[in-house]
């Protein structure tokens, strides 16, 4: 087996002599991601994101009612993630419950979020992170933190701000963002990271393989630019999240009896001619009894 | 509309309800809109768990009792009790279930949030009771400032139109009471209120929804 | 309201509705929701399907490797179905082994599909007594609104019949598509007092007093029946529900079937 893969690694070239990899990305090019917030029904908050081959859903619960009992903090909320694959999520098949892998990065995403979220506010109380790999790619722990944050935000947990996560490697001895799987089994280097956007604190960091100081420099560069990146993203999902129209408080309530299609649609382009885009106007800041 | 992280304020304002600040700026802790009055900036969150304060009115659910007390859900992070001094009742030791079992449904108020967030319930303000008959909902408990908005005229219409009784807990409960009908239908109007991301043309679109879903069911029954 | 009590008034009302016909989300007595489906739904999969039961939401990936037989059954491939309550579907679902509820779950939903031999056992087998295809049927069960029965039953089937066997990087030719000779469709029914609801949300299920599963084939044939919860129906009741649960089925075996 052994003999196989180093058969492998020195036929396949992952990056070419036009600085192109194997899937046509430039060594700065971040891969392509879709990120959606609200998709989940039970969740207090939960966030889906698409990130290059990788699919993975987030969730929240919480502030809730720490449990077991022992385990409550009377000064603070805990901030408590489980990471986990799901069996299809990889190519040979991965059998359900947590390894040691997946309890290592459940850790770590939970070291990240429980220094922006304003804990104190909620003593005895968990804030519960849940993190579902649908599919992977690599940087599966990227992405889950990424959709986390947007999940955390989308449940209304306060915190000083967002979380932002991506990883840059080295392959072929170049120091290059994202490491899709391939890249990631048998490239050189991978050095996952996640920070606050507005601050540039490091939340999160890992690596493993072989960087110079120089070379981890460059990998550190090239994941802060993308993290800017992948932030409107987050910006943007929410946005979309909660620009509620009047026909989804239609279709989501249920009917006293299905109004004919006639009726619905003349409520809708009543509804269209008259109204404007939010911001409140003024007169409709709920006065002094308000919030 | 901003998110956790977003810059809301600079110096000379004060930090609301949603904010938090850091170096003379003001910052956003929670998705939401931005309001600012009287030079104090909040953000009035679109989502959020239900943090009980004192004096609020809530719907709960009895979960638990023992001899002296209730436990009743309040959809919120933390346990509230009831203990039997505080109902309306003389309850005798023990003899709690008679008064209240567990599936039961009040009105009742927060006496007590103290600073571990240790809540107590109370009944012995007016309109607290035990709620029979007629449906709970339940929307976020941000949304429950907007149903009651401008002295709850926008409930007031809703009341009128459906001839229901409606009750709205600051936790984000409502217990309607009326025809099963207009139940439905007033449940509708609620959650238009609570969802709406501005009151422009609101008066007008809640009238037109519960107009035309009675109009519907004033027809003939299909068999 | 509370996740763990049903309160006393909503299952009035609940009752209320039902004795005339009516449901809180305006549907009839035996109306199903709206079924959707995403076939293929994850590409590490040899077959994957998301199907949404209203707001229930379940993946299903369908996982196929080489390997020996079970002794007892020497020239048949080997199916293997078993469900993920994952914690971010429902505030009751706490992470950890199994518990009884997603393993008889996982029993039942195999059960429809093993019986009605959906998936032809014997064709998987390669070598006999040596080697055959080994078919995972992983539910990931996402969101819970109701009705684990039924969406995780079309969850399995639409995935299976979206199913690619990989023979090729086994060396054994060219991919097929799996063959799927029969259509098993579950249909759920709860009891509530003495009104019988097909396919429960979840406040219907919370107040149920007792749940039968019945999964029809194509014939209309009963292939697999669970009786659930604490209560009891009359030897009536269980045939109207079959008799439901063959028309039902038929409302949504298209949706499953089609490409």
């Amino acid at each position: 087996m052994m003999e196989d893969i180093e058969h492998i690694e020195k036929e396949m070239k992952l990056i070419n002599a036009d600085g192109s990899r194997l899937d046509g990305r430039k060594p700065d090019e971040l891969r392509p991601v879709r990120i959606e917030a609200g998709v989940l029904r039970r969740a207090d908050g939960s966030a889906y994101i698409e990130w290059g081959g990788n699919k993975v859903l987030a969730a929240v619960y919480g502030p809730r009612e720490a449990h077991p009992r022992h385990l409550q903090d009377p000064a603070r909320a805990l901030v408590q993630c489980r990471y986990n694959m799901a069996p299809f999520s990889v190519s040979d098949r991965k059998r359900p419950g947590p390894d040691r892998r997946s309890v290592e990065i459940s850790k770590v995403i939970s070291e990240a979020f429980s220094s922006v979220v304003f804990k104190e506010q909620f003593p005895r109380t968990s804030v519960d992170i849940f993190i579902e790999v649908l599919q992977a790619d690599a940087g599966t722990r990227c992405a889950g933190l990424t959709a986390a944050s947007v999940a955390l935000a989308d449940a209304g947990v306060p915190m000083r701000d967002l979380v932002t996560s991506c990883a840059s490697g080295k392959i072929d001895g170049v120091v290059c963002l994202d490491l899709n799987k391939e890249e990631d089994n048998f490239g050189d280097a991978d050095c996952p990271m996640a920070i606050v956007p507005r601050t540039g604190e490091i939340v999160l960091l890992q690596m493993d393989g072989h960087l110079t100081f120089d070379e981890f420099q460059k990998a550190m560069v090239l994941s802060i630019g993308a993290a800017t990146r992948l932030y409107e993203l987050q910006r943007d999902a929410l946005r979309r999240r909660y620009s509620v129209t009047l026909e989804d408080i239609l279709k989501e309530s249920p009917p006293a009896r299905a109004p004919p299609a006639r009726e619905l649609d003349q409520e809708l382009d009543r509804d269209r001619e008259v109204e404007p885009e939010p911001p409140l106007p003024p007169e409709d800041d709920f006065g002094a009894e308000g919030i | 509309m901003v998110i956790p992280g977003e810059a809301v304020g600079g110096p000379g304002l004060k930090p609301g309800p949603g904010t938090y600040s850091e170096g003379g700026q003001l910052f956003a802790a929670q998705l939401g809109i931005r309001n600012e009055r009287d030079g104090l900036v909040s953000v009035i969150p679109l989502n959020g768990r239900y943090i009980p304060l004192r004096g609020d009115a809530v719907i709960g659910e009895v979960t638990d009792l023992g001899p002296s007390h209730w436990l009743v859900d309040i959809n919120s992070p933390y346990p509230a009790p009831l203990h039997a001094t505080e109902s309306p009742w003389r309850v005798e030791f023990g003899d709690t279930a008679r008064y209240l079992k567990v599936g039961d449904v009040i009105m009742c108020h927060v006496l007590s949030v103290d600073e571990i967030k240790r809540v107590q319930l109370t009944m012995q303000e007016r309109e607290a009771q035990r709620l029979n008959g007629g449906m709970v909902i339940e929307i976020s408990p941000t949304k429950v400032p907007r149903v009651i908005a401008k002295q709850g005229s926008m409930l007031t219409l809703v009341r009128d139109l459906t001839h229901c009784q409606i009750y709205v807990g600051q936790n984000g409960r409502i217990w309607l009471d009326g025809d099963d009908r207009d139940t439905a239908i007033a449940a509708q109007a609620i959650r238009l209120i609570g969802e709406r991301a501005q009151a422009f043309g609101l008066t007008e679109a809640v009238r037109e929804l519960i107009e035309s879903a009675r109009r519907e069911t004033r027809g003939p029954r299909p068999s | 309201m509370s996740e763990e009590v049903v309160s006393e008034l909503m299952r009035a009302h609940v009752y209320r509705l039902a004795s005339s016909g009516q449901r809180v989300d305006g549907r009839g007595l035996d109306e199903p929701r709206k079924v959707t489906l995403v076939r293929s739904f994850v590409n590490t999969a040899e077959g994957s399907a998301r199907v949404k039961l209203g707001n229930t939401d379940v993946l299903v990936g369908i996982k196929m490797s080489v390997g020996a037989p079970y002794p007892d059954t020497p020239n048949t491939g080997v199916l293997s179905t078993s469900v993920e309550l994952i914690p971010m579907a429902s505030p009751t679902f706490e992470a950890g082994p199994p518990r009884p509820d997603a393993i008889e779950l996982a029993r039942v939903v195999d059960r429809g599909i093993r019986e009605s031999k959906m998936v032809n056992t014997e064709k998987l087998c390669i070598t006999p007594k040596e080697k055959v295809w080994i078919m995972f049927i992983d539910i990931h069960v996402l969101d819970f609104d109701g009705n684990l029965f039924d969406a995780c039953s079309y969850g399995a089937v639409a995935a299976l019949a979206s199913t690619i066997v990989p023979a090729k990087v086994q060396g054994l030719g060219e991919d097929f598509p799996l063959a799927v000779e029969h259509w098993p469709v579950s249909v759920t029914t709860v009891k509530i007092k003495d009104i019988l609801l097909v396919d429960p949300s979840l406040d219907e299920e919370r107040m149920a007093d007792a749940r039968l599963t019945v999964t029809t084939d194509e014939n209309g044939d009963i292939r697999a029946m669970q009786k659930g919860l604490r209560g009891s129906f009359s030897y009536d009741e269980v045939k109207r529900i079959i008799e439901t649960s063959q028309r039902v089925g038929r409302g949504i075996r298209p949706l499953l079937q089609s490409p």
